[in-house]
């Protein structure tokens, strides 16, 4: 990523510590769907395998009230033209996905966190693949929300576009995920999951490489 | 004087099945003022939208050249500068931050020899550490102004320029775009006469308002 996108990152940092347009959203989104989780099950014991998928429901859900601010924001405000202005799409792009990779990691880690304290079963057992999955997932997960936030970000009715738009882009990732997560907590050995990790770094390249190609097309009118 | 030039050949723009012109063409080169003229919704707005690479023509292209280098549309921002009551600038951020961010963004040093001269001669240079959203409408369309001369563009673009502007702030704008008209060349879309009293060459977009099967020749009238 060049200077220029970096310079673009930090924009928009600066700008996110202003007005906490997304950071608000994402704290409130990820304490309302823990807590609402935590309340349903009560003290019944959850599986793993429910454990993990609840852990990348709350994340994909998360993602979607947050990630798309990166354009809305922009397009809400009226300063689209502005970057048009100023910055070359492929800069454009670069540092939106630069911010919401930070950010997307940051609220993942308070998600995994708060998971940690709050549920029994999210006990991880091979640490090194949790890892690896998390960075991997978090990879594609903002690499997919950006393309589809820029996508979306001129439609009317962005709030519901967001999420229907993401659901069939991002489920491949968030099954393999969910099944890497579970075998992490399970205690599967990394060997035995290599097909499915090369499956999510095919999909982060595919969706990466896609997301550079379509840009161009998606930001000029 | 620059080596800078800009040619719009068979430009065509439809939105939906709604004609806005067809067929333009024109040159403008080295520097000077040139004059988009028209009527409300006659597309002048759209005609610079295209010249700056903000949105395509359905039909027809628009070559920048440097010399006799066609400039890449990646490249493009950083030769031209644009004005245009639609263009919003940070709330969020001071003057001063804004010009600073902008040229990072643009990969440019930013000068604050340049940049200090424009916010004195836009007398912005007192508020230039107050945030965006406490300026007047005024105040806001002349630090557009200065966003759009911050980094010396070759080509400068400027969409009903005077809008939100009383009388000493359109003398101080004409004064300054006929000095930056001797070294770049600068466009006015604008519908108000004393905007495009200092234009040298208008071009009159009711002209381009028919669909025809011939081609008619894009001509810029004194």
């Amino acid at each position: 990523m060049s200077v220029k996108a970096y310079s673009l990152f930090r924009k928009d940092f600066h700008s996110e510590l202003r007005t906490r347009y997304a950071v608000n959203s994402l704290v409130m989104f990820i304490i309302v769907a823990i807590s609402v989780i935590l309340f349903s099950i009560g003290t019944e014991k959850i599986s793993q395998s429910l454990t993990a998928g609840l852990f990348w429901v709350v994340i994909f859900f998360s993602a979607m009230s947050g990630l798309a601010r990166a354009f809305v924001s922009e397009e809400e405000r009226g300063t689209t033209m502005t970057l048009h202005l100023i910055a070359s799409p492929s800069t454009i792009y670069s540092g939106k996905l630069l911010f919401n990779l930070i950010l997307v990691f940051m609220m993942n880690i308070v998600i995994a966190l708060l998971y940690s304290a709050f549920f029994d079963a999210f006990i991880i057992k091979n640490f090194l693949l949790f890892v690896v999955t998390f960075i991997l997932g978090n990879v594609g997960l903002a690499v997919s929300s950006t393309i589809i936030a820029a996508i979306i970000a001129k439609a009317g009715s962005k709030g519901t576009l967001y999420p229907v738009l993401s659901f069939p882009i991002l489920l491949p990732l968030i099954l393999l995920v969910v099944q890497l997560t579970l075998n992490s907590l399970d205690g599967t050995s990394f060997e035995q999951s290599v097909f499915e990790l090369a499956m999510v770094v095919c999909y982060d390249v595919i969706m990466l490489a896609a997301s550079y190609m379509l840009f161009d097309f998606v930001w000029k009118d | 004087m620059s080596n800078y030039s800009v040619e719009a050949i068979s430009l065509i723009k439809v939105f939906g099945r709604r004609l806005i012109f067809n067929n333009i063409n024109f040159t403008f080169e080295s520097n000077g003022i040139f004059g988009i003229a028209g009527s409300n919704g006659s597309g002048k707005s759209t005609l610079v939208k295209i010249i700056a690479g903000i949105i395509s023509p359905s039909s027809g292209k628009i070559i920048h050249k440097c010399g006799n280098e066609e400039i890449l549309p990646e490249k493009l921002h950083n030769h031209i500068g644009f004005v245009s009551p639609y263009l919003v600038l940070y709330d969020e951020f001071t003057a001063w931050e804004n010009l600073v961010y902008f040229s990072e963004i643009r990969g440019i040093q930013l000068n604050k020899d340049r940049v200090n001269y424009l916010l004195e001669k836009f007398l912005l240079i007192n508020r230039k550490d107050d945030l965006v959203k406490t300026y007047s409408s005024g105040m806001k369309q002349r630090l557009k102004f200065i966003f759009a001369l911050a980094h010396s563009p070759e080509l400068l673009i400027l969409d009903e320029p005077t809008s939100n502007l009383d009388s000493e702030g359109k003398e101080k704008v004409y004064t300054i775009l006929k000095k930056e008209a001797e070294t770049s060349i600068v466009i006015i879309a604008s519908n108000e006469e004393t905007d495009l009293e200092i234009c040298a060459l208008k071009l009159e977009l009711e002209q381009y308002k028919k669909m025809s099967n011939s081609r008619i020749r894009g001509e810029i009238v004194k």
